[in-house]
């Protein structure tokens, strides 16, 4: 079978859950093949056996991931050219698309971008205009790069004991064009990760300050669940931006999305319509967020949220 | 300071967008034409760098007639002069060829830093400023909530999954914005009617030594195999709260298995 690449997602050697849902996709097409860009690879590497890579390039110079972007298309390149793949996925992360967008230029091969699904003959199926259409499109030209939403294909485990490759790459100097001088992590805490989780409660302006934001904390704690943000709470800086739900925030699409004192402004809505179940709490019977809801409480949240949170923690 | 940023224009949000049924592209007919959100942002930023390192700002934007409405937005903006690709050969073009197309354009006008939007908000494929980075050969500086020029340096910050990254680059650069970077200016009045003198050069394919064959829908790399309407979203229960709302969320979530 053809080997379809899949860049691994990771943070300092933490890989991310999309990466799994990664894998599980390129195994139904052919072997899949992680790729490993920078330090870290021994610390992860049986969690990619895990779910089934059949292989997997270590590439773990640490200059490849000194610049933005640019090193890890020009090492994605050269594996096309090397080991001619039958495709490339990428987590469809804001970086995920660049990397697809330079790689694509350097292939002459089309990119799909955020798609939900892929099907035999690598056909990606994508959710547009705000969720209202379905669309199918294929890539008719070089090798199909698809960038995958994350949360949007279930992980499954299929352990293998994959070849290991190490490889090298000699970055050109236009790849060593925009230095990362400086790397801010922002602390994330012990909950669950906001594109991964599988239940997400986010907060908006109706919160009305940095310290409400524990009626959302505990809310999210009392479910295990993800906190997300408006761009009203994070522009107003009571929740970090890496929190932001939302057009130019994160996507996420988990089984159950509660928002709290959302009105649902159509950017906000980019960032969570292809959620399974969504709860509003607002005030307002008015709120856009009640056209999306599957459960809304017309009500103050200050009053809803500390109840729902208390009755879940008894119902334990 | 040679600034050209990159408009696109987009069917308005607040209306119904859909495709069309014969070549399953945009239906541009269907929805009212605006500038696409982030690219006032790009704009703004545009504007400021003008305002403080001197230049020229141009607008640069590949689309139909019609987009012209959105070029009178930015010019009227303050922007200082536009040049519009208009040809019937682009018409369903991908991502990978739109740069092809937009990076030939920059190669003629020139630039010191082009600034884009982030992302569309009808294709949404985010892919356009990295391709153009890559095309151009010079650095990508994108997802930026903050620039800053010095002489030819330019360091910003990227925003990134984890917080974000300081960047480093020199100029020329590619550089693209998210909505944090600044608040758009609105045009005032003075700006809309000077807009209307301000020269908007078109360009056709052959005038940008764009080859036809490899633009338009005959030369896209990705091809739109169907479409249909999402099934719609069962209407869902709305309940006022009479002091026991949290408990009937909690129900609702029991019954769905949450709890
Ligand atoms: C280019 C661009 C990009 C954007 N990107 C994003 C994005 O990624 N994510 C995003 O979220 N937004 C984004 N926005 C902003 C978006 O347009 C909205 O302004 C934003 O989502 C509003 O946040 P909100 O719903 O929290 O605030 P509001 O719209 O102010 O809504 C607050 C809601 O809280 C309710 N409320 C108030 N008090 C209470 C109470 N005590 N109990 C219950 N309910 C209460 C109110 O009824 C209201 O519905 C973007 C905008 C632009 C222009
Ligand atoms: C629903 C839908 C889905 C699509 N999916 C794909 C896909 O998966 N793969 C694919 O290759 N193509 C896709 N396309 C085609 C895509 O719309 C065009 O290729 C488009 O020119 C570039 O994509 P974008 O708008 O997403 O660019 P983005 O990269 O999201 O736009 C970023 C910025 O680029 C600049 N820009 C974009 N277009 C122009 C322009 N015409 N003129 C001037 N500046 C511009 C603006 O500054 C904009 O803010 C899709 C189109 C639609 C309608």
């Amino acid at each position: 079978m053809a080997e379809i690449l899949v860049l691994v997602d990771h943070v300092d050697g933490e890989v991310k859950k999309v990466t799994f849902e990664l894998l599980t996709l390129a195994r139904r097409h052919g072997d899949a093949a992680a790729v490993w860009v920078g330090p870290g690879y021994e610390g992860a590497k049986d969690k990619l056996a895990e779910y089934g890579a059949a292989k997997v390039y270590v590439a773990a110079d640490e200059e490849l991931t000194s610049y933005v972007v640019a090193p890890k298309a020009e090492l994605l390149a050269q594996l096309v050219a090397e080991k001619s793949p039958a495709a490339v996925l990428v987590a469809a992360t804001g970086e995920g698309k660049e990397i697809a967008g330079r790689l694509a230029v350097k292939t002459e091969s089309g990119v799909l971008t955020d798609v939900v699904d892929v099907a035999d003959g690598f056909v990606g199926e994508h959710s547009i205009f705000g969720g209202a259409i379905v669309s199918h499109a294929k890539v008719t030209k070089g090798t199909p790069i698809i960038a995958v939403r994350p949360n949007s294909t279930a992980p499954e485990a299929a352990p293998s004991t994959p070849a290991e490759e190490q490889v090298s790459v000699t970055l050109s100097d236009a790849a060593k064009a925009a230095k990362v001088v400086e790397k801010v992590v922002q602390e994330k805490g012990e909950r669950p990760e906001l594109t991964e989780a599988a239940i997400v409660v986010s907060g908006g302006r109706g919160v009305g300050g940095a310290d409400n934001f524990k009626l959302i904390e505990e809310l999210a704690d009392s479910l295990g669940a993800a906190v997300g943000a408006s761009r009203a709470a994070t522009d107003a800086g009571w929740y970090p931006h890496t929190f932001q739900v939302g057009q130019t925030g994160k996507t996420v699409s988990p089984q159950l999305y509660i928002a709290v004192g959302i009105s649902g402004a159509i950017q906000h809505r980019a960032g969570m319509q292809t959620s399974k179940t969504i709860v509003a709490i607002n005030k307002d019977p008015d709120a856009p967020i009640f056209e999306l809801v599957d459960y809304g409480i017309v009500g103050d949240l200050f009053q809803v949220a500390p109840q729902l949170t208390e009755e879940i923690t008894k119902r334990k | 300071m040679n600034i050209v940023v990159c408009v696109k224009q987009v069917p308005d949000t607040a209306t119904e967008r859909k495709l069309r049924s014969d070549d399953k592209t945009l239906d541009r007919e269907a929805a009212d034409g605006v500038i696409n959100e982030l690219d006032e942002y790009a704009v703004e930023e545009a504007l400021t760098i003008k305002e403080a390192h001197g230049g020229e700002v141009t607008v640069l934007t590949m689309g139909p007639e019609k987009a012209s409405e959105s070029i009178r937005k930015a010019l009227a903006m303050g922007a200082d002069k536009a040049v519009h690709v208009s040809d019937e050969a682009l018409h369903g073009s991908d991502a990978l060829s739109t740069s092809y197309a937009l990076a030939q354009v920059l190669k003629k006008v020139g630039f010191d830093i082009v600034i884009l939007g982030a992302e569309s908000t009808d294709a949404r494929t985010g892919l356009l400023a990295s391709m153009l980075s890559e095309r151009l050969g010079v650095p990508q500086v994108t997802l930026a909530n903050k620039v800053e020029i010095d002489g030819s340096s330019l360091t910003a910050q990227r925003l990134t999954d984890y917080g974000f990254d300081r960047v480093e680059a020199s100029l020329p650069a590619v550089v693209s914005v998210v909505e944090k970077i600044n608040e758009p200016r609105y045009p005032s009045f003075k700006g809309i009617m000077a807009a209307k003198k301000k020269p908007v050069e078109k360009l056709a394919v052959a005038d940008a030594e764009i080859d036809a064959a490899k633009v338009g829908l005959a030369g896209a790399s990705t091809e739109v195999v169907d479409f249909a309407d999402a099934p719609p979203r069962e209407k869902g229960q709305i309940v006022k709260d009479e002091g026991d709302g949290g408990v009937k969320v909690a129900e609702f979530l029991a019954s769905k298995k949450f709890i």
